[in-house]
């Protein structure tokens, strides 16, 4: 995997794995593991997108969750570059240790209702990251409150307001407000948008392009709405069964799959365009289950290009060309549809 | 289009009285469905095409109810009955609900009953409304209700019908269990089918599955659908007339080319505008639209689209309420800058 930026990445993310134990009985015997996170790598450069997609349970929430060591993963290498330019690798750090990174490293909700205190106010809610990290004098706290509301779009009056009083959108700007009040680096967003109606999703969209620009912070941006991810993504992983099946830059993954599950996935979206017609469908069948998934490559039940190899031999994720990278045999000879263009108003 | 409208709605109003005020959920909404025809309602939340689609089938839970208004329904007899006339808990709804109008809800999992296997609940269903396959009359004996649901569980593409019969809906996958509630949802032989944002809580490639599979059945039943969602692109590609409501009221209808490609409401375009496309420019501000949603309890006058509305003519667009008029092109539309027409104060 090459960085576009050529330096150092941010976050480099490497064999990645975390399985969670099926336990039957009394005694509670392990009888198998769920693959959540199944071999996962990737780079995050610094003030990049990085997209992550792919179907529910397909293990795009355990890695964003494993990166922010909400849980410990089973095994695999997580490089963080600090600000002073070391770097530590997260996945074996004991809580202790992690404290002082928590504030680098920074989560948007996907739920804004559920995320925010309903007992606190905005003050309160914005505010107690700050109390944690030792801004202990009030008056200070609620100069950065007001300053970072105004970053966000909202009045420093509502400082004193409950949560209820606002609604879906203007509580996700608040919790965007929270996750920045310890000035973060690497920010991971999973679903944030994905609660919000089309106009207010629109807004946040662009509230977090503006900051990630006036703040130079780095995204890793979990979703599962195609659309979204490509508007906002530098870059974007595929993930499916717990493993990411392509990766490439945005325009190159969405003008040009290489894997047969990405342009699948693709095609699935429907076109917001009466003119344009939805087509065949292009995948039968489920999604495998991660506690049993099919022997070879992951997708070679559902793929219309799986062969006796794949069957029997799980590829590898792989660069095709500078930057793209595939978990696919067959990607060089594959001509794979793109949904056709959408006619312009 | 010609022909007599199955259903035709005309000037409904939905209250809900709460002890802070009453809220105009609906308030004066009106539009036809054709036999055969596919209708889409778009909007965004608290819009009221959910409570809409509940009115017709005289769902609405106190404190709503039905203050004002007609839904003429041409029964299978040619009869026309006016649903919003009848009584909620009476025999001639109970006939017409399930049976010749039928509810496909969002959440399949919450709408199943967890205690009864699938197959029995749709046999109860079949028995109950024997009269839709014995029109001479007579009961549908259990083992010929069971033969039917076998044959419609292969109609909706569920693989080994015989064996999912027996199974309870937490058994199935999300998509098999959508199926199911399809299959469902046909079992009686409705005439007009009303689909409440089906594949909302689906993935994207199941969702694939589930239009192409409505669509294919929609076409060879001939059944009409209102099909309820906030989705522009499942909109685009499964209905032919399209009804965009905000707060309550139809801002535009017309036929899906039509909204698409030549929008004449203000509304209609900006929510199309703010709509990340896939295709065109990334990572770049998406237009939006104005200001939030106001609250229920504080509605503004006149046309309730004009505080974000940037085409609102001063001194008229909050003085009078627009009235749905056509517009050419066989759209409609309540905007005064189309008209002069308003409500009577």
């Amino acid at each position: 995997m090459s960085s576009p930026v050529g330096a150092q990445p941010l976050l480099r993310v490497r064999n990645l794995r975390k399985f969670f134990p099926i336990v039957k009985g009394v005694f509670r015997r392990t009888v198998g593991h769920v693959r959540a996170v199944d071999d996962v790598g990737f780079d995050v450069q610094e003030g990049e997108t990085l997209g992550l997609v792919g179907e529910s349970g397909c293990g795009k929430t355990t890695t964003s969750r494993c990166i922010l060591r909400a849980m410990a993963p089973t095994s695999g290498e997580m490089l963080y570059r600090r600000r002073d330019g070391s770097t530590v690798d997260l996945a074996p750090l004991s809580r202790r240790e992690l404290r002082p990174l928590r504030a680098e490293i920074q989560m948007i909700f996907q739920d804004p209702f559920g995320s925010l205190n309903p007992r606190m106010t905005l003050f309160d809610n914005v505010g107690e990251p700050l109390l944690v990290n030792g801004m202990l004098n009030r008056g200070e706290r609620m100069d950065r409150v007001a300053e970072l509301l105004r970053l966000v779009g909202l009045r420093p009056e509502f400082m004193h307001r409950f949560p209820h009083a606002f609604s879906g959108g203007q509580r996700q700007r608040i919790g965007i407000a929270r996750a920045l009040s310890t000035n973060p680096r690497l920010v991971v967003a999973d679903e944030p948008v994905s609660a919000l109606d089309v106009s207010v999703q629109a807004q946040v969209l662009n509230l977090l392009l503006e900051l990630q620009e006036r703040l130079r912070l780095t995204f890793l941006f979990v979703a599962h709405d195609l659309s979204v991810v490509r508007h906002i993504s530098d870059r974007v992983a595929v993930m499916y069964v717990g493993q990411i099946v392509e990766l490439a830059p945005t325009k190159s993954i969405f003008e040009r799959p290489r894997h047969p599950y990405t342009a699948a996935l693709l095609k699935a979206v429907p076109v917001a365009d009466p003119r344009v017609s939805a087509g065949d469908v292009l995948l039968k069948g489920e999604v495998p289950s991660p506690a049993n998934p099919p022997a070879g490559c992951y997708f070679n039940p559902r793929c219309p290009f799986a062969d006796e190899r794949c069957r029997r031999e799980a590829p590898v994720l792989r660069e095709l060309a500078s930057g793209h990278s595939v978990r696919c045999y067959h990607a060089e000879r594959l001509e794979l549809a793109v949904p056709q263009e959408r006619i312009d108003l | 289009m010609t022909g007599e409208p199955l259903l035709s709605v005309r000037d409904l109003k939905v209250v809900f009285g709460l002890d802070e005020g009453s809220v105009r959920a609906v308030d004066g909404v009106s539009f036809d469905v054709m036999p055969g025809k596919v209708v889409g309602i778009v909007g965004e939340s608290g819009c009221g095409k959910s409570v809409t689609t509940k009115a017709m089938l005289q769902l609405v839970d106190p404190p709503g109810r039905i203050a004002a208004g007609e839904m003429f329904f041409r029964r299978a007899g040619g009869e026309a009955v006016d649903l919003a006339r009848l009584d909620p808990r009476g025999r001639e709804i109970r006939e017409i609900r399930g049976a010749e109008i039928a509810l496909i809800p969002q959440e399949p999992m919450a709408s199943f009953s967890p205690v009864h296997t699938v197959g029995e609940q749709i046999v109860e269903a079949i028995r109950l409304h024997a009269r839709q396959w014995r029109p001479e009359g007579g009961a549908v004996s259990r083992s010929d209700a069971r033969a039917i649901v076998v044959e419609l569980f292969r109609d909706v593409g569920i693989s080994m019908p015989e064996q999912r019969l027996d199974s309870y809906s937490w058994q199935l996958s999300g998509g098999l269990r959508q199926r199911a509630m399809i299959a469902m949802a046909l079992s009686c032989k409705p005439r007009l089918l009303i689909a409440d944002e089906p594949t909302t809580a689906i993935d994207v490639t199941t969702q694939a599955q589930v239009l192409a599979l409505l669509r294919d059945l929609q076409k060879r039943h001939g059944t009409a659908i209102v099909f309820i969602t906030h989705d522009l692109g499942v909109i685009a590609q499964m209905a032919s007339h399209v009804v965009v409501m905000y707060l309550g009221r139809v801002m535009e209808e017309g036929a899906v080319d039509a909204i698409f490609h030549s929008p004449r409401h203000p509304y209609t375009r900006a929510l199309l505008r703010s709509m990340p496309g896939m295709h065109g420019e990334t990572r770049v501000a998406l237009p939006t639209i104005s200001g939030t949603l106001p609250h229920p309890f504080n509605r503004p006058t006149g046309c309730p689209f004009h505080p974000r509305c940037e085409e609102a003519i001063a001194g008229r667009c909050h003085a009078r309420v627009p009235v749905l008029r056509p517009v050419g092109g066989g759209q409609s539309a309540s905007c005064f800058l189309h008209h002069d027409e308003a409500e009577a104060t």
